[in-house]
């Protein structure tokens, strides 16, 4: 792990190991600064929070937010859920595929993008949405998707 | 004098570009010369109108929408600073029918109030709920909530009073208020809307229930996808601590009651309570076997006040004007309001605020203005993804639990995802599975493993192979989920999925008229 991801895990340690049922606000702080949770933090977090390492790792592996490995330098999040499939999502997804080279959980080569699932985005009467790097975008046409694609290529 | 200019701040609108308006809006005041003071609003809920900006004129607020920022330039050759002419002009809000036709008690101070602050709160008529059960006893407080009616808000309808009084009632050396903000049903947003339109008023419920029964610790569990929410919501707990409504000493009472936010990881099944006690905890959100319930043994193994984020929202209200005027609205066993959010495919989408018993045509109709695409409505699915499709046959059926209930529906948090003619039913029976698939804890084996045979029998019966004997298959384990699922996942997972087969027999290749097994 790179000196300034040790120290990322470092400080998140420190924050969170005598907070009670800490482990998730944890996590949260290690991914929120380095997008992902290395696998090699887990022994520590285990240790510092007195738990296994299948245990932490069981945490990580459980809930679909947590990655173990680094994402893209964007995150596209396509809603999977009813409302946004009543709006055509299905295409919104297919056309996202297309123009991005790659599937669902998968990175674009050049390391651009990564494309995720997402059940609900709580944008309903907006549909279909996405939410790209924390924002949100509603109404999200499939006509609309190489000009979003091609902006985050563009900022690289 | 500077004008007020109200662009809400709300997730939807900023989806659709409300960040962009409001910059226009404070380059183009600047430009030429006015004196303008820009408030970041809740939505007011006429979602298909966002951006939907109001300005405080002498004539009261004007609503322009849907803005976009290329519109802004207009607007103000317009004089829409004094509420001039405009094709995007829409006038009071107030007095629009869909608005005026609304019963709003959880949501009076949505969209009207900067959300954050603690004085605009009181001044519309917050705090005065949250004083009035200071002044009492736990067992008032608790009462005035059970004669109310109040049943949860997210979508399991248990009495809140009978939840409240067995906290109260059960002795422990720390008790805990959690707040369920995991709202992860597909057409809900109802929940969010509170949290980023009027925050203080979930913190104002939440403080009430801490001193009703004796909890000092709240936590309010929040979803990961929701990250507006989180700011406002940290805003508003920040903005409470300094005024005194959260702390050592709420409203000079003596009582403490402290709040923390904590935020879930993308985990459908951290909606049901006892696995988000686990997360809470720090855990994989496994379902607990119950009982014990939570109101006896819950978060770290004491007595918690678990309520959804509209229940708890729907508190102060309650403590300010009593169990009886709350109880005055609705029908039947369900009474007071239901913040209902027309979503999907249609027209006017948004937040609406009834007493129960309206019926799923006047929402669609009235209120919503038919589907989007402008074909016709095939099928509504009320209540999530847990909740039954509903045909066009049904829809003068009346909002209320019971009604639902006895339909084979469920009303959950009042979400309703409408879809036109081209849905393929057999396809959203599929997907019904394939989610639950995704999203099941895994504790229990009807859902761990049904939901996976559930979309391969599906798959089959939709490539026509053994159709038949497919069919009685899916139902004979529909009946092995619905019954031996320990939570309502796998449990009422059967539910879109049978009701798919029984109204759209078509769509799984099946003739339309089914003999009685249907």
């Amino acid at each position: 792990m790179p000196d300034d991801a040790s120290a990322v895990v470092g400080r998140a340690i420190d924050r969170h190991q005598d907070v009670p049922g800490g482990l998730l606000p944890l996590l949260h702080d290690i991914q929120d600064h380095l997008g992902f949770v290395p696998k090699d933090a887990v022994p520590r977090i285990a240790r510092a929070l007195n738990l296994s390492r299948a245990e932490v790792h069981g945490v990580i592996s459980f809930y679909h937010h947590f990655r173990d490995v680094a994402p893209g330098r964007h995150v596209v999040q396509v809603c999977r859920a009813e409302a946004c499939q009543s709006m055509g999502a299905d295409a919104l997804l297919d056309r996202l595929r297309q123009e991005l080279g790659v599937d669902l959980h998968q990175t674009t080569a050049d390391g651009a993008v990564t494309l995720e699932p997402i059940y609900c985005l709580g944008n309903c009467a907006c549909a279909p949405s996405v939410m790209v790097d924390n924002q949100l975008r509603g109404r999200v046409t499939p006509e609309r998707v190489p000009a979003l694609v091609a902006e985050l290529r563009r900022d690289a | 004098m500077s004008t007020r200019i109200y662009v809400p701040a709300d997730a939807s609108a900023r989806s659709v570009g409300a960040d962009e308006v409001a910059r226009a809006i404070a380059a183009e005041a600047k430009a030429r010369g006015h004196a303008i003071t820009i408030t970041r609003n809740g939505t007011r809920g006429l979602l298909w109108l966002e951006t939907l900006v109001e300005v405080e004129t002498a004539r009261g607020r004007v609503a322009y929408g849907p803005v976009s920022a290329a519109d802004v330039p207009a607007l103000f050759d317009a004089g829409f600073l004094t509420g001039g002419e405009h094709a995007l002009r829409v006038g009071d809000i107030a007095a629009q029918p869909w608005f005026a036709r609304q019963q709003r008690l959880c949501f009076a101070r949505v969209g009207l109030t900067d959300p954050v602050s603690v004085p605009e709160y009181e001044a519309h008529g917050g705090l005065r709920g949250l004083r009035n059960a200071i002044a009492m006893s736990g067992a008032d407080v608790v009462r005035a909530v059970t004669d109310a009616g109040l049943r949860g808000r997210g979508g399991a309808a248990f009495p809140t009073g009978i939840k409240w009084n067995t906290v109260l009632q059960t002795e422990a050396d720390q008790k805990y208020v959690v707040c369920n903000a995991d709202e992860g049903d597909s057409g809900t947003f109802s929940d969010r809307m509170i949290m980023e339109g009027d925050p203080l008023v979930l913190i104002e419920g939440m403080a009430i229930a801490g001193i009703a029964t004796g909890a000092t610790q709240g936590y309010i569990y929040l979803r990961s996808e929701y990250p507006d929410a989180e700011r406002i919501l940290l805003a508003a707990i920040a903005a409470a601590r300094l005024h005194g409504v959260l702390g050592d000493n709420v409203l000079g009472s003596g009582k403490r009651f402290e709040l923390e936010l904590r935020r879930g990881a993308g985990a459908y099944i951290c909606g049901e309570e006892t696995s988000l006690l686990e997360s809470l905890e720090g855990k994989r959100g496994m379902v607990r076997y119950k009982p014990p319930v939570p109101a006896v043994s819950g978060l770290f193994g004491k007595p918690t006040v678990l309520n959804n984020v509209i229940t708890f929202a729907s508190v102060p209200i309650i403590l300010d004007r009593g169990g009886e005027f709350y109880r005055d609205f609705g029908m039947g066993r369900s009474r007071g309001t239901l913040p209902i959010q027309l979503t999907g495919n249609i027209r006017r989408g948004g937040l609406v605020e009834l007493a129960f018993g309206v019926t799923l045509r006047e929402l669609l109709e009235d209120f919503g203005g038919g589907s989007a695409s402008g074909r016709p409505i095939r099928a509504v699915q009320v209540g999530g993804p847990l909740g039954a499709y509903i045909p066009a046959s049904q829809f003068d059926m009346p909002f209320d639990y019971e009604a639902f209930a006895s339909a084979g529906a469920m009303v959950g948090h009042g979400g309703i995802v409408v879809f036109d003619d081209t849905v393929d039913m057999a396809k959203m029976a599929r997907y019904a599975m394939e989610f639950c698939a995704v999203e099941s804890c895994g504790k229990c084996t009807p859902c761990r493993i049904g939901s996976t045979r559930g979309f391969e029998v599906i798959d089959r019966i939709i490539a026509n192979r053994d159709r038949e004997a497919n069919v009685a298959l899916l139902r004979d384990l529909c009946d092995t989920m619905l019954h031996g699922s320990l939570c309502a996942l796998g449990g009422m997972t059967p539910y879109p999925v049978l009701s798919a087969l029984k109204h759209f027999p078509e769509d799984f290749g099946l003739p339309r008229e089914l003999p009685a097994a249907a």
